[in-house]
């Protein structure tokens, strides 16, 4: 019986190192809570430098930066979440994401309080996000994963950066 | 072994259409009366070599075509035939219809096989028969006869019933290939056709493909319909108009009988190919300019770059080695690498921008085909001059002044010249010209388009504004307002809307696309002698002279061109107006004033300094306001980044730039800026 158990262990185990199923999400804090990107979305991660303030825009649109010849601008995710602000920290770090709608990219800087972890995570057990009522959970969430006991709520990259074409409709 | 053929494509269709370019212009150049073997040798060569070229990759469609226009070169050029004026057009045609070809093969569609036999057959006609009716060359007028001919014969049909054995209509229906996937259904077709009379179908299967190539989606099958029956034209049209409209011809309409018309009408490829040449035009230009993201350029320029970048690594190693046993002793070293560094970094600067620029001839070069095409279409003689075409622009401005300039061109064949016998009258030649030029002036390129025709009439202006409602009556205006009329949206002058020009959508339209690359847009005209319009654009559009001014802690550049001075003041200068706005008078004249600080929200910074500060006197769309900044710092030349590449328009803002500390600054836009105070 044990052997059995085991060896089903092992099945489960083989079946979520499958190559199809699995997708790798970088992992990063936002207070107590844990948060995923797509890690194909991350370009790189860097400190938090000084930005350069864009007048009358949304205060989560922190400003913009200079990404080697390139203007990126910076969102700050707690703001744009509604959390408490934080302060920044020579240990803030910025995630730069990729978002392609078609066939431009664009990048985007968000601003994290660390960075966690590389998680892998099969498709199947991705759950779907249970209404929390809250802008967060509709909007961004692509779905939430348990890792190690914690719970990971994977973000829709490209949902989280469009936003801002909606809000320049609105301006 | 086989090689990746596809990978030299690219290069192939280039060269292709550069050689298609060559043809063209030496056809146009070519003179009837005086024949350079050497113009024919160069449209040989090019013949030669897309024949060569499509037969190497394979493109059999092409090499053939090209072979018969070759051979009737090749006998053009050994002189054994004579170049006459509509063998000339018919190459012409040909030319663009290769053009079109390989535009086709090069997206991966299909050959647009009708048009491509219609020109065939032309070209054949010409070979065979020496010369050819014009109404086989132009699908235009071609299908205006034969639209004529359907009416006149159906009308002819309804008298002469009597004498004829059997009246009706025959219907070569060819669809294209995607009929079934769009919903059309044939067998509904024939049904209704069926209805209006008697029908009897023979089906075309020799462009069926093989079993194993046989796409089920695609129609391949093409029908030759009879209807017998006392039938109109438009009711069969009424049937066939679901299948019209399509990208590829569908159906041929031919009445029954007058056989000798009928034969007439017959290479027509299809009803619905009515729409006028021009649009072909516009829309040929549009995919060209849409493809244009590389450039060539020339080995010389890359040379001076190479040796540029080559002197920099060595002037970085020879600072690297200063600085890895640095002593104070070697100071002077070190000054003389970075200034060596500097005047290094500022070359490669100036070649890498160089190859930005490009001759305006990649814009001039297309106009003697327009002037041709629509000056024969008009029935006007007009010669158009090409000068300074060697001028240099910025890449982005050759891309973006093609249509605007098409436009202008084209309202000053349409409007500008007059018809021949009126131009005698008003003792001009008989001739007109239209001369095109391009030249340097200051920081800017100027782009002259001059017609030595009618002019503008400022009564008729005026009056035609006072109609429309633009102006009120009794409003004065100087030469150059009454000028300006016509940038107007909805300003026509033009007595007939022709398929050319004159629904006064457009003027309008040109101006703001000249002044969002930064230019503006002038005429001067005199009424009877002709109009110039003169274009300014700045020469390039990645760098700007700017001020970069204070505002709080934070930084704004103000492009150099739109500040007429600058001014310090204290608050008790500035005159409150109704308490909310501010004015400050200049010289007599009350200027509004926008204050940065409040604009943009700026908290930053010594709010007590803000009691006095520096007025900048700037222009924007034409009128002058003043900008409150805390300070003026420098000026410097900028590049301009795009804001919107990664993030997205903001008001008040060109675009960013990167300053000397690595930090982002933003342009400022002067007129937008205007516009978002007064909201």
């Amino acid at each position: 019986m044990a052997q059995e158990a085991e060896n089903k262990d092992n099945d489960q185990y083989h079946y979520s190192r499958n190559l199809d199923n699995a997708v790798q999400y970088l992992s990063f804090a936002l207070g107590k809570e844990e948060y995923g990107v797509d890690i194909l979305r991350v370009q790189e991660i860097r400190s938090w430098e000084p930005v350069s303030r864009i007048p009358n825009v949304p205060c989560y649109e922190k400003g913009v930066v200079n990404l080697r010849g390139s203007i990126v601008p910076i969102l700050d995710l707690r703001e744009r979440f509604n959390l408490s602000k934080a302060e920044y920290t020579p240990l803030t770090v910025v995630v730069v994401l990729q978002t392609g709608d078609n066939n431009k990219t664009r990048i985007m800087g968000v601003v994290v309080d660390s960075v966690s972890d590389v998680i892998s995570v099969d498709k199947t057990e991705i759950q779907s996000a249970p209404d929390f009522g809250t802008k967060v959970s509709n909007e961004f969430i692509n779905g939430l994963v348990s890792v190690n006991e914690r719970m990971v709520m994977l973000l829709d990259v490209d949902k989280l950066l469009k936003l801002e074409e909606l809000d320049q409709d609105e301006g | 072994m086989s090689i990746d053929m596809s990978q030299f494509h690219q290069v192939f269709f280039e060269e292709c259409f550069e050689g298609l370019e060559a043809m063209e212009s030496g056809l146009l150049t070519l003179d009837m009366g005086d024949i350079d073997s050497e113009i024919i040798n160069t449209i040989f060569r090019g013949a030669h070599s897309i024949k060569g070229g499509s037969g190497t990759f394979g493109f059999t469609v092409v090499a053939e075509y090209t072979h018969i226009m070759e051979t009737l070169l090749d006998e053009m050029r050994d002189g054994r035939r004579k170049v006459t004026q509509p063998a000339v057009d018919v190459l012409l045609g040909s030319v663009d219809c290769l053009r079109e070809m390989l535009t086709a093969i090069q997206n991966e569609q299909n050959v647009n096989n009708a048009s491509v036999a219609k020109h065939k057959a032309a070209l054949e006609v010409v070979l065979n028969g020496g010369s050819v009716a014009e109404e086989s060359v132009f699908p235009v007028e071609q299908e205006f006869v034969s639209e004529e001919f359907l009416a006149n014969d159906a009308s002819d049909v309804d008298e002469e019933s009597v004498e004829l054995e059997e009246q009706g209509w025959k219907i070569a229906f060819c669809p294209y290939l995607d009929l079934l996937k769009t919903g059309n259904d044939p067998v509904r077709l024939f049904r209704e056709l069926n209805e209006l009379g008697e029908l009897t179908t023979t089906v075309n299967i020799q462009d069926v493909p093989g079993f194993y190539e046989l796409d089920p989606e695609e129609c391949n099958i093409s029908w030759d319909l009879k209807v017998v029956g006392d039938i109109s034209g438009d009711e069969i049209k009424e049937i066939f108009n679901w299948v019209e409209g399509d990208p590829e011809p569908a159906a041929v309409i031919i009445p029954n009988n007058p056989a000798p018309k009928s034969v007439e009408v017959k290479p027509k490829p299809a009803t619905e190919t009515k729409k006028p040449d021009s649009q072909d035009a516009d829309n040929e230009a549009a995919k060209t300019t849409a493809k244009a993201s590389s450039i060539r350029v020339d080995t010389d320029k890359i040379d001076t770059l190479i040796n540029m970048v080559g002197e920099v690594v060595i002037t970085q190693s020879m600072l690297g080695l200063v600085g890895e046993n640095f002593s104070m002793d070697k100071v002077g070293q070190l000054k003389r690498g970075l200034a060596q560094l500097e005047r290094h970094t500022r070359d490669l600067q100036q070649s890498v921008m160089n190859i930005r620029m490009l001759p305006i001839s990649f814009v001039f070069s297309r106009f003697p085909r327009l002037v041709h095409d629509i000056s024969s279409k008009l029935d006007k003689k007009i010669v158009l001059k090409l000068v300074g075409e060697n001028t240099e622009v910025d890449k982005a401005v050759v891309e973006l002044i093609n249509d605007p300039l098409v436009h202008l061109i084209r309202n000053s064949l349409d409007h500008g010249i007059e018809m021949p016998a009126d131009r005698v009258a008003a003792g001009k030649p008989e001739t007109g010209t239209i001369e095109l030029k391009a030249y340097h002036r200051g920081g800017h390129i100027v782009i002259e388009i001059i017609d030595d025709g009618r002019g503008l009439d400022k009564d008729k202006l005026l009056a035609k504004a006072i109609e429309k409602g633009l102006i009120e009556e009794n409003n004065l205006l100087t030469e150059k307002q009454i000028f300006e009329l016509i940038f107007m949206p909805g300003f026509s002058t033009a007595e007939q809307l022709t398929d050319i020009s004159g629904r006064g959508v457009g003027m309008d339209v040109v101006r703001r696309n000249i002044q969002s690359l930064g230019g503006n847009i002038e005429i001067i005209s005199e009424l009877g002698k002709g109009t110039t319009i003169a274009i300014h654009l700045p020469l390039t559009l990645a760098i700007l002279d700017g001020q970069s001014v204070a505002v709080g802690d934070e930084t704004y550049i103000v492009p150099l061109v739109s500040i007429i001075e600058s001014i310090n003041i204290t608050e008790r200068m500035l005159n409150k107006v109704a308490g909310k706005g501010e004015t400050f008078r200049l010289r007599n004249e009350y200027l509004p004033v926008i204050r940065m600080r409040s604009i943009f929200n700026v908290h930053s910074g010594n709010p007590t300094k803000s009691k006095e500060g520096v007025l900048v006197v700037v222009e924007g769309q034409g009128e002058l306001c003043c900008l409150l900044v805390d300070e003026l710092l420098g000026q410097q030349q900028v590049v301009i980044k795009s804001l919107e590449a990664n993030y997205r328009r903001v008001e008040g803002v060109s675009g960013a730039t990167i300053l000397g500390d690595g930090s982002v600054a933003l342009i400022l836009d002067v007129p937008g800026l205007v516009r978002f105070s007064i909201r």
